[in-house]
């Protein structure tokens, strides 16, 4: 399942999101930003105060990942996706302001579903737990808020071939639900 | 009477601590390879093909398999002829932890329940203590990672409930969790004794290696019909549909009140990070 593979690269425009269909796998290219509990509270504070958000979100992509440190000569510390759910209630606005991709794991509330669906974007898996696999795909790493927050800081990673599933797609398909559908008993 | 010097324990809490991250157990590797034979999803058979690989990478990178290195989480079986000298063994514990998660560049996990405030080197450590005869000392360390383990629960059930009510409750959590705790999972049911007795009972049974069995033929049927019930679910690899939703589940169980049936499911991700040593 090597040769064959959509490559897409950040940022994404419509017709790449709209492209996307739930279960094929992607590679994808460019920056992508993490940002997990802590981050997106702050986010939250910072958008209710009027401020402005640490990074053009538009065309954008937030990756759910709290990294371990990166080792000496590394770039960075194993980097899997945490569980996406906990961000469920801060997502539809940061996708109504223009973010088109979301890489975590898990199952999205139905209020997220509909923001990826009315803004055409995405919503992106990375295997949980395969944190060293992903480290291997991440060229440059640089903290660009929150810094305090250790691992929860917000970091723009830029990555090359990095192995997602679409997940939900822009036209309600769910692998989730496709997924379990066809294997139950 | 056997002497064991705190720096002894220091230094073995921190090797294993950070052999468990790094280093996926030849029981879990095993595990995962056979389960690609019996995956039926492409998706799936992918999903575990990356697990794999990833074991591999973070060997050879030196680099933890999941970034989420766990709240340290240590089993200490002492031989009541064991005197511990030159320090607080609690103490050796937490600064074993301490050097491991610094040393091994592990994630720090451990914050404040409503500040979330980091405690900045994962400490303290959950130790679990068992006094046993002998003058040896058993240390086991299983990090366990947030995901998996926001998806156990202890239920008092009705003693009518029976064999059928723990089954449907253990099915029951591993639908609950779908996706979420990283399939291919591995469940600890620990049923019996009290409320807090049936939780460390779950989480000692997923300390049991995959593919054995219990030695009570009863509770190893119910393991193996609650594999299969779990493996019917279409969960699959992370979720994306398949036919290897867990590898194993295991059970521990000890008598409890006439009143009462406590139960508690603990599951474990794919990434299921032990180790132990004898002193």
């Amino acid at each position: 399942m090597t040769s064959g593979i959509k490559r897409i690269t950040t940022p994404l425009a419509d017709d790449v999101t709209g492209s996307l269909k739930a279960g094929e796998k992607v590679l994808l290219s460019g920056f992508v930003y993490t940002a997990r509990d802590a981050a997106h509270k702050r986010f939250a504070e910072t958008l209710e105060a009027g401020g402005e958000l640490p990074f053009d979100i538009r065309g954008q992509v937030i990756y759910y990942c709290g990294p371990a440190p990166a080792p000496p000569g590394k770039v960075i510390g194993s980097c899997g996706p945490t569980t996406s759910s906990r961000m469920d209630v801060y997502a539809p606005r940061l996708i109504s302001l223009g973010l088109k991709g979301m890489i975590g794991k898990g199952k999205r509330s139905e209020g997220v579903r509909g923001a990826l669906k009315e803004h055409k974007a995405v919503y992106l898996g990375a295997t949980g737990g395969a944190g060293a696999l992903l480290a291997r795909t991440v060229v440059a790493a640089d903290v660009i808020a929150y810094e305090d927050l250790g691992p929860e800081a917000v970091i723009r990673l830029e990555v090359k071939d990095m192995p997602l599933f679409v997940i939900n797609d822009t036209h309600d398909g769910d692998l989730y639900q496709d997924g379990m559908e066809r294997y139950k008993k | 009477m056997r002497e064991i010097h705190v720096d002894e324990i220091v230094s073995v809490v921190e090797r294993l601590f950070i052999d468990a991250n790094i280093e996926l157990s030849d029981n879990m590797y095993g595990a995962i390879r056979d389960a690609i034979e019996k995956e039926n999803s492409p998706v799936g058979k992918e999903v575990l093909r990356e697990l794999l690989k990833n074991a591999d990478t973070a060997r050879e990178e030196h680099m933890p398999i999941c970034q989420d290195t766990g709240l340290a989480v240590t089993f200490l079986e002492m031989g009541q002829d064991v005197h511990i000298l030159g320090g607080d063994l609690t103490e050796a514990v937490s600064e074993g932890v301490r050097r491991a998660y610094r040393n091994g560049y592990l994630r720090k996990s451990c914050c404040h329940p409503f500040s979330r405030k980091n405690t900045g080197d994962n400490t303290p450590p959950i130790i679990h203590t068992k006094i046993v005869p002998g003058d040896r000392m058993r240390i086991t360390v299983l990090p366990k990672g947030g995901g998996s383990e926001n998806y156990g629960e202890v239920r008092m059930l009705m003693p009518a409930e029976g064999k059928e009510g723990v089954k449907a409750f253990v099915l029951e959590m591993v639908r609950k969790g779908g996706p979420n705790p990283c399939p291919p999972i591995t469940v600890g049911v620990g049923i019996g004794g009290n409320f807090e007795t049936s939780a460390l009972l779950s989480k000692e049974a997923l300390m049991v290696p995959v593919g054995a069995r219990h030695d009570d033929e009863e509770l190893a049927a119910m393991e193996r019909e609650m594999l299969n019930e779990i493996n019917e679910t279409g969960i699959g690899p992370q979720g994306y549909g398949g036919t290897v939703t867990a590898l194993d589940v295991h059970i521990k169980m000890a008598p409890c009140h006439l009143a009462s049936l406590p139960v508690a499911v603990n599951i474990q991700c794919h990434a299921h990070r032990i180790r132990e040593a004898l002193l």
